[in-house]
């Protein structure tokens, strides 16, 4: 049952991502550009609601669906893996104007060279996995 | 009902992002996409070659209904709720892809990078390759990509979402601006 909801929900997700143009290269391109509002309108709003929505959540001490208390884990304390982690990653979404959540997305809209994208995304997890303890976090 | 046709305009958008991240979190859920690529790594024996594949990723499987979801709602926003035009972007955008030899006169994404065409091109594949590698090495460095950190982490006000975001900024403009015109 509970994974008809998920199911439900990337729905929502995957329809309102190729709806508000947010799956489109064209719309990461013009954003990187600053010459339109239209991805800082999205990303904004989002979080202009995610805030008060997190605030409601920990004022009112809101439980889950399972009665447990909703605990949102602070992220560890560090400078390097967020911010050349966060330029890599940078660099990945402008060139291919996707990232994760619209490349599902998009294979839902079948384009196929973004099976390439996807598969190459997995596999930069990967080579991840095998060199972390090497780098900087 | 001319309007689901159209494109959505952002503040319905955005407000969507952040009520879909609010049912995540009731249901005792985080909202984050990049973490499913760590997931497949797993789910593909990943965990015998490398500690940081082995986990149990089957705690985590709820997400892959979330993938299949998305997957499901691209398809049936591209086939049944769109027209498929390319986005109404501003003139001066349009007149930056001639540069790039990107027609102006595109679907919903460029010919020039996702058509079946396109592939015939070696460059394709590289900027294919190489992008996805970035997106993929670098949202699982930064523990999270735009959604995890954009939306859910800078929500929660926390300042190493903010980093990331910074970071995310850093990398895509000098993308853009610095290495785009030796690419394309």
């Amino acid at each position: 049952m509970k994974k008809i909801i998920y199911i439900l929900l990337g729905l929502v997700f995957g329809v309102i991502m190729y709806k508000s143009e947010a799956a489109s290269w064209f719309r990461i391109y013009e954003m990187f550009r600053f010459e339109s509002f239209h991805m800082y309108g999205i990303i904004g709003t989002a979080l202009a609601f995610g805030i008060l929505f997190v605030q409601i959540i920990k004022k009112f001490k809101i439980k889950d669906i399972d009665g447990q208390p909703i605990v949102i884990e602070d992220k560890e304390k560090s400078v390097p893996r967020y911010l050349i982690g966060g330029i890599i990653f940078g660099l990945g979404w402008a060139l291919a104007g996707a990232c994760p959540g619209p490349i599902f997305v998009l294979v839902g809209a079948g384009f196929v060279p973004i099976l390439i994208l996807l598969l190459s995304a997995v596999l930069g997890t990967f080579v991840y996995g095998l060199l972390k303890d090497k780098l900087p976090h | 009902m001319d309007f689901i046709f159209q494109p959505w305009p952002w503040f319905i958008s955005g407000f969507l992002i952040a009520l879909l991240m609010f049912g995540l979190l009731l249901l005792g859920k985080r909202f984050g996409m990049s973490s499913n690529l760590r997931t497949f790594c797993s789910m593909c024996g990943g965990g015998k070659v490398n500690s940081f594949f082995n986990y149990n990723w089957k705690k985590e499987s709820w997400n892959l209904f979330v993938v299949i979801g998305a997957i499901l709602g691209g398809f049936i926003a591209s086939h049944y709720l769109s027209v498929n035009t390319m986005p109404d972007l501003s003139e001066s955008t349009k007149l930056a892809l001639q540069d790039l030899n990107i027609s102006s006169k595109n679907g919903y994404l460029p010919y020039e990078l996702f058509s079946m065409a396109a592939l015939s091109n070696a460059k394709t594949w590289a900027i294919l390759i190489v992008g996805g590698f970035f997106i993929g090495f670098g949202a699982r460095y930064a523990g999270g990509c735009t959604s995890g950190h954009a939306i859910s982490g800078l929500s929660n006000l926390q300042l190493p979402s903010l980093i990331a975001v910074v970071g995310f900024f850093i990398g895509g403009l000098f993308m853009v601006h610095v290495l785009f015109p030796f690419i394309f």
